[in-house]
């Protein structure tokens, strides 16, 4: 009999590792011989922790458990077929999942993330194998035409900056791929690291091969321990399987990679902050250019993407670019991973071809909050994305189609906040949040995200309202035209959005912040 | 739970972690994160080590420990909660309940309680965010962390 109970950090943080322990005592009290199997999650957080049971129908599961579910389930006897009040059915009959077209999160949550032989029985390697008959030119054109866009936020596209750096001649080139995940709303990348790590491997070699280069490095964030420990571990068994060092799996390309930990800093999900901060220096943003395809890791032509981006690579080269180029809407091709967050009744990742509207997402896919009340406010695209109305649910889920209504996809993340959100509030933590993750290089975002905290805490104490929030306008305009990189730049969106579409929550002094 | 055990602070035991992380390209990184898993913290007289080894000087390498969030100038709790104070967990209610739970132990953020029993950081997101709150109890993720869960945790931290 074989079980699945998940150690994806989410699920381990609401029990899964106390049901994994309560499961393995109960089967040797009754002397029941159960293979318990710690997959990835599938990324259906609400029912988190899951418990799957292997039948000839396929895999049932049991969730959201606790431990005190555990001893029900065996005198149910669900695994002969017994019924119990937490079946959720066929895991892969849950409309969320069936829902979704699973690109790169084909197999999260179905195997052991740590087993090679797993991976490969799931098409894993397949990708390289290809990329490895067909040679560097051709993988490059492989990405290029799939239309694939940089996961990271600024959406630019792949197979553009591949070609760049495969055409910069240098001794020494570098694959880092940006694990600093640090978006509010988002955890798609954590999910691939810690329920399918091989994949990253597979992409980020592919693309060392691609372009000539042959060391990789993923800047992890400290705040993803399970990630880190997942990441290493599956590098040094690729190593030991020779997927990685100085002959890929026997040919003349060597590739390796090191995983780098990261120290709490937001900014360095930036690109050239992440670059300083990997040479051992402070997390501050290089002027651009020249562009990090260039002169970038050391001085090196680098190749700097994000964990989604290239986790997307093994897919296109394995299954064809026109696979993946065929699904999408207007300039956004592929899937994208949307992860949905925050007060949702059916939180998780939903990955899907572009073109669904946000609304689709939130009310249908997602099912409203987890509190029952109306969605007042969804964030879209992390901590420097804008905050969409009801109003504007109608919004295609597309790179264009986001920015024509003056927000963003980012790194995919949507966090919804009920009827009781107070929007003043979260325009000021917006500011709040660039001043304190400011790298301190450029005044606009060093010293404009202060005084935007100030400008707030005046209008919320009824001074000046009207020239001050004009003054907030004129602060935004600032921050977006005159700030280097993304933190000082896009913190406006959430701002402006709150401001343009909750108006009156600009009004009135908020509700001190102990009131239920 | 156990408490986290540090090393007391040495040169001689620094030196040897600093050495052992040198043969890396970008070092300084490593080396910090090394230092700070060994003695809790990082000492204003580790300073000077780092900087010989990397031939840097001491400013630099002052200058890059104080850019980052995680890297601590004094020992911590011997236990250490971080609550997720981004959007996500806003959305659920995280400030009321991080209010709370800094009222009752008389603490601000990132304040440690005066017996030295635990330190209660902010963190910005664990990647948890659907199944918010979220917090980190030493190496321990929590999810759906209510009032009365982290109460009980920080009554029970030894």
């Amino acid at each position: 009999m074989k079980l699945f109970i998940p150690q994806d950090m989410a699920a381990v943080a609401v029990g899964a590792n106390r049901i994994a322990a309560a499961v393995e005592a109960e089967a040797r009290a009754r002397n029941m011989p159960l293979t318990i199997v710690r997959n990835g999650s599938r990324g259906l957080f609400w029912l988190e922790p899951l418990l799957e049971v292997e039948t000839p129908a396929g895999r049932i599961g049991y969730g959201p458990l606790t431990v005190a579910d555990v001893k029900a389930l065996f005198d149910a006897n669900i695994f002969e077929g017994g019924t119990h009040a937490k079946c959720v059915g066929p895991v892969e009959a849950i409309p969320f999942l069936a829902r979704q077209t699973r690109f790169t999160f084909a197999r999260a949550g179905i195997a052991d993330p740590a087993s090679l032989d797993d991976y490969r029985a799931l098409g894993g390697y397949k990708g390289l194998e290809t990329a490895l008959s067909i040679g560097p030119a051709a993988i490059v054109a492989a990405v290029k035409d799939s239309g694939l866009r940089g996961r990271g936020g600024a959406g630019f596209p792949t197979g553009i900056k591949w070609e760049t750096v495969a055409r910069t001649g240098a001794d020494r080139k570098y694959i880092v791929c940006n694990a600093d995940e640090g978006d509010s709303g988002t955890f798609a990348d954590r999910l691939i690291m810690e329920a399918d790590p091989f994949m990253l491997i597979e992409g980020m070699t592919i693309a060392g091969i691609g372009v000539g280069a042959t060391q990789g490095y993923i800047y992890l964030r400290s705040e993803y321990p399970f990630a880190i420990a997942m990441m290493n571990r599956a590098i040094a068994l690729a190593r030991r399987a020779g997927l990685l060092g100085a002959a890929i799996n026997g040919s003349a390309h060597a590739f390796d990679i090191d995983v780098r930990v990261g120290a709490g800093a937001y900014v360095c999900g930036e690109e050239t902050s992440l670059l300083e901060s990997l040479e051992g220096k402070r997390g501050q943003v290089r002027a651009k250019p020249p562009l990090p395809a260039i002169k970038g890791l050391f001085g090196r032509p680098t190749i700097i993407n994000n964990t989604i981006t290239l986790a997307s690579v093994p897919f296109i080269l394995a299954e064809g670019a026109q696979r993946y180029a065929e699904l999408g809407y207007g300039r956004s091709r592929g899937t994208m991973p949307v992860q949905i967050a925050g007060n949702v009744r059916h939180g998780g990742l939903f990955e899907c071809a572009f073109g669904v509207t946000l609304g689709e997402l939130v009310d249908d896919i997602a099912g409203g909050t987890a509190s029952g009340r109306p969605v007042r406010a969804v964030q879209a695209g992390g901590p420097l994305g804008a905050y969409f109305p009801p109003s504007l649910f109608d919004t295609p889920y597309d790179y264009e189609a986001f920015a024509k209504r003056d927000g963003l996809i980012g790194h995919g993340g949507l966090v919804l906040f009920d009827d009781t959100a107070d929007m003043a509030r979260m325009a000021r933590f917006a500011m709040e949040f660039c001043a304190h993750e400011s790298c301190g290089k450029c005044t606009p975002c060093r010293i404009g995200a202060v005084r935007g905290v100030e400008t707030f805490d005046k209008i919320a104490a009824g001074i000046e309202p009207e020239k001050n929030l004009a003054l907030v306008r004129d602060l935004c305009e600032t921050m977006k035209l005159g700030s280097l990189c993304a933190l000082g730049g896009f913190t406006p969106y959430p701002v402006l959005s709150a401001l343009n579409h909750f108006p009156q929550d600009f009004t009135a002094s908020p509700l001190p912040l102990a009131a239920e | 739970m156990m408490a986290k055990q540090h090393s007391v602070w040495n040169p001689a035991d620094a030196r040897a972690i600093i050495a052992a992380e040198l043969h890396r390209e970008g070092a300084m990184l490593p080396i910090l994160h090394a230092l700070q898993a060994a003695f809790g913290y990082i000492p204003r007289d580790a300073e000077p080590l780092v900087a010989e080894a990397l031939n840097l000087s001491r400013a630099e390498v002052h200058g890059v420990i104080s850019f980052y969030h995680d890297f601590r100038r004094e020992p911590a709790g011997r236990h250490v909660l971080k609550l997720c104070r981004a959007e996500a967990c806003q959305s659920m209610g995280s400030e009321v309940t991080a209010r709370r739970l800094l009222d009752l132990l008389g603490l601000d953020w990132g304040e440690t309680s005066p017996d030295g029993r635990i330190t209660i950081e902010p963190v910005y997101c664990l990647g948890l965010c659907a199944t918010a709150p979220s917090a980190l109890f030493d190496d321990e993720p929590i999810g759906r962390a209510d009032q009365q869960m982290l109460e009980t945790l920080v009554a029970e931290a030894a």
